[in-house]
């Protein structure tokens, strides 16, 4: 329970620190933190307008791409404390009900047969299958470490164990960081401020949802945000720490991080969209590193 | 009469001059071609204008092309009697830079020119010839695959831009051909040049030729109609139009500068660039009333002379802008975010854009040395000798962005030079011309050039017995250089055509006047 209150509690400020954070780089004001949030409750407010050329399909994916996120929530653990949902091999099914998310939003760009989101919905389904391995190799290194396979019972255990644990924590950290960059179609793989259809990856695809629609696709957005933030800080923050000085470093490296997004979207440039499948890569590969890091210390090679 | 037309096919005349109508010599069509096409091989050689014009039952052409070397304007010309049927072997099949003027004449006058290689609407003109022909069923070039798909673009776009569509031909991501369809923002301006007689309404209308080049525009039909009147002006007039010329320049290349950071979701630089573009123009405000140059540049004077403490101003701004530009440049131009998704992307060779006969920027960027200010310099140009940027030859976005760096640089210098031309100037600012002291000779062509911001801006003009306007005709930069963009993103991944459209910043209602 503990666990899904400071996903919700993050989910507020998150973008909002992003957005600040860009503009105060840009010589800019910028708006408040809970800018974000007061623009889903406007777009909440509105009714969804469908296209004559889309059928229920387009309709349901929304929902459904809402619902999974939110129970994608459920799995996460704040280091001892249990999630509501824990089971051997939880990590599985985090991973593809987020898959599931994606697909029908997929199915639903493709459903209005535009030609752009047929584009978008091409360039996720590949990067998302390019960036599979890498969750994976990542949960896999981590349960042979610990020795154990739920969510819930790695991260109680990482700790335990001795110092190595710091090199592991803070390659997986890295590693889900970048994981959480290309889930969220943040910079360097895609613009989320764009209007260029033809860049577009995430963008693009949910181009012609509205209102109440759009409204909770982007909650989704900042929850999902919040989930691999989460699972990244969890690697790093000690348990030997007090339950409250934990959970305050929890909320201030979710900050950090959002703080960190905005400063790398203001001082770079995107990719070229040939460049993102390497760029992909070469987060594997640093999976594939904290594997091997981990088979060393287990004395498995 | 074959005697006089062997010795003498064509006349040359210079920038802004006018030239009596009965001096061109009429060729055959067939000499008129050969001549063309013989004196289109040379490099130094392009063509500013052709265009067909009505004289009672005759249509007459007129073809100007400039030598950059003899720095001089060489007019043709030939005629057809008008008929149902009017044919034309074409000049397009030998010099693919004719391409847009015989579409454009066949589209106005339904002349047709037979081999021609690409038929097609240019502008779907009010007055066309063919009024069967409607926007909505242009041509495309089509494709019978079933593995290549199309993505069309526009006309309405999803950024505050004009109207224009592109279809593009793909195979997954990557760009085969792309096809761009313009016309969507036809306003008639040339024949508002003639229907508005009022020298105040012409000139407002020029302005409004493309809203991001009033002052290029604008300082184009100043030449010419001074030209046409026989009016010579102030050297002290001459500065200041200049001045109005460089500033444009350098506020139309620093946004485009910042626009393309946009496009690359590069923040600092698009923030940054975006911010120094303001002063710019809040100059051109702070000195004529409108950010845009609008209302600067009027016949034979000005409303709004370049006064002391006005100079004082443009000191202080290009000093403080010099200083903050250079640094965010270097910035930008050793940031690898940044160069990645500029170099070699978007190429285009030296060998293409001499064949579609590009100008201005998307010329230079290649390499080609094509400069209005240096090859048929006007007014402040020809006093004081400017020098173009050169060095740039890839051909890439990069190129076009380096360009735009360079020639910023160029222009802050160029203005300075100006600056101290004019403060030793003691000629008392003369107040702009009215109608009743403006009198344009009669049977008149006169051909102007001017180098605005996007390249070489060329209006004609001919006038008939009573020295009224007869025939206006104007090129924009953009009417060639929109080809120079589909050549870009030949095998190109489709992601990567707003940076290219960016890099090139072409004007839609400059090619649809």
């Amino acid at each position: 329970m503990l666990s899904l209150l400071l996903i919700f509690v993050a989910a507020i400020y998150f973008p909002g620190v992003i957005v600040k954070v860009k503009a105060i780089f840009a010589g800019r004001k910028g708006p408040g933190i809970l800018q974000p949030w007061y623009d889903i409750f406007r777009l909440l407010k509105k009714g969804s307008v469908y296209s004559s050329s889309s059928s229920f399909v387009f309709q349901i994916a929304a929902p459904i791409y809402f619902t999974t996120v939110l129970v994608a929530a459920l799995f996460i653990p704040f280091e001892e404390s249990i999630a509501l949902f824990s089971f051997t091999g939880d990590f599985v099914l985090f991973a593809y009900l987020l898959g599931l998310g994606r697909f029908v939003i997929i199915l639903s760009a493709l459903d209005v047969s535009s030609g752009f989101e047929g584009m978008g919905a091409n360039r996720e389904a590949f990067y998302s299958m390019l960036m599979e391995p890498a969750f994976f190799i990542l949960m896999g290194s981590l349960a042979m470490f610990t020795g154990y396979t739920s969510f819930h019972d790695i991260f109680a255990n990482l700790h335990y164990n001795s110092y190595f644990s710091a090199i592991i924590g803070i390659i997986a950290s890295y590693v889900l960081a970048n994981i959480t960059l290309v889930e969220t179609s943040r910079l360097p793989v895609d613009d989320p401020l764009t209007h260029l259809e033809l860049t577009m990856v995430h963008e693009v695809m949910v181009l012609d949802h509205s209102g109440f629609d759009l409204g909770i696709i982007k909650i989704a957005n900042n929850i999902k945000f919040v989930l691999f933030s989460t699972l990244s800080a969890n690697c790093v923050i000690p348990q030997a720490l007090d339950l409250w000085i934990r959970i305050v470093m929890l909320l201030v490296i979710q900050a950090a991080f959002a703080a960190g997004i905005g400063w790398l979207e203001s001082f770079r440039a995107r990719n070229k969209m040939a460049m993102n499948a390497q760029y992909i890569l070469s987060i594997n590969a640093v999976a594939l590193i904290l594997i091997f890091v981990a088979m060393i210390i287990k004395n498995k090679i | 009469m074959e005697t006089i037309t062997n010795t003498l096919s064509y006349i040359s005349i210079r920038n802004q001059e006018s030239i009596s109508l009965s001096k061109i010599p009429i060729l055959t069509y067939g000499k008129f071609s050969t001549e063309v096409i013989q004196l289109m091989k040379e490099p130094q050689v392009h063509c500013v204008n052709y265009f067909a014009y009505p004289d009672g039952e005759i249509l007459k052409f007129i073809c100007c092309l400039a030598d950059d070397k003899a720095s001089d304007i060489k007019v043709f010309s030939h005629e057809l009697p008008k008929r149902e049927k009017m044919q034309l072997t074409s000049i397009t099949r030998e010099v693919y830079a004719f391409h847009i003027y015989e579409r454009e004449i066949t589209e106005n006058f339904g002349v047709e020119f037979i081999y021609s290689p690409w038929p097609k609407p240019v502008r779907y003109a009010f007055n066309r010839a063919d009024r069967s022909k409607v926007v909505n069923d242009y041509p495309f070039y089509k494709i019978q695959s079933e593995e290549l798909h199309e993505v069309g673009v526009g006309p309405i776009h999803a950024g505050v831009i004009e109207p224009g569509h592109f279809r593009f031909l793909c195979n997954g991501e990557t760009v085969l051909h792309l096809e761009i369809q313009l016309g969507w923002q036809h306003r008639g301006i040339e024949d508002l040049f003639l229907k508005k007689s009022a020298l105040i309404q012409r000139t407002v209308l020029s302005e409004s030729i493309a809203g991001d080049t009033a002052v290029g525009h604008a300082a184009t039909f100043a030449g010419l109609i001074e030209s046409l009147a026989g009016i010579s002006i102030q050297d002290r007039l001459n500065i200041e139009r200049t001045i109005g010329l460089e500033l444009e320049r350098i506020a139309m290349h620093i946004g485009d500068l910042s626009n393309m950071c946009i496009g690359l979701a590069y923040q600092l630089g698009a923030s940054v660039f975006g911010a120094l573009r303001t002063p710019t123009i809040n100059y051109s405000q702070l000195w004529c009333g409108n950010r845009f140059g609008k209302g600067l540049i009027r016949i034979g004077g000005t409303h709004y002379p370049l006064n002391v403490s006005l100079v004082e101003a443009l000191e202080k701004y290009l000093n403080n802008f010099e200083r903050r530009f250079i640094t965010m440049a270097e910035k930008m131009f050793s940031l690898s975010s940044v160069l990645m998704r500029l170099e070699n992307i978007g190429t285009v060779t030296k060998t293409q854009m001499s064949l579609i006969g590009a100008v201005g920027m998307s010329a230079r960027m290649t390499g080609i040395e094509r400069d209005v200010r240096k090859s048929h310099p006007t007014g402040a140009y020809q006093k004081l000798p400017y020098a173009p940027v050169f060095d740039i030859s890839t051909g890439d976005v990069w190129a076009r962005a380096a360009l735009r760096r360079k020639e910023i640089v160029a222009s802050i210098d160029y203005i300075r030079e100006l600056i101290s031309m004019l403060k030793t100037n003691n000629e008392t600012p003369a107040k702009p011309l009215f109608e009743d002291n403006i009198k344009l000779s009669s049977n008149l062509l006169s051909v102007s050039l001017i180098e605005g911001w996007r390249g070489e801006i060329c209006h004609c003009a001919i006038t008939n017995d009573q020295g009224k306007i007869q025939h206006y005709k104007i090129k924009d930069p953009s009417v060639h250089n929109w080809m120079a963009l589909a050549l870009s993103l030949r095998d190109l991944e489709i992601s990567d055509f707003p940076i290219n459209n960016k890099s090139y910043n072409l004007s839609y209602c400059g090619h649809d006047l």
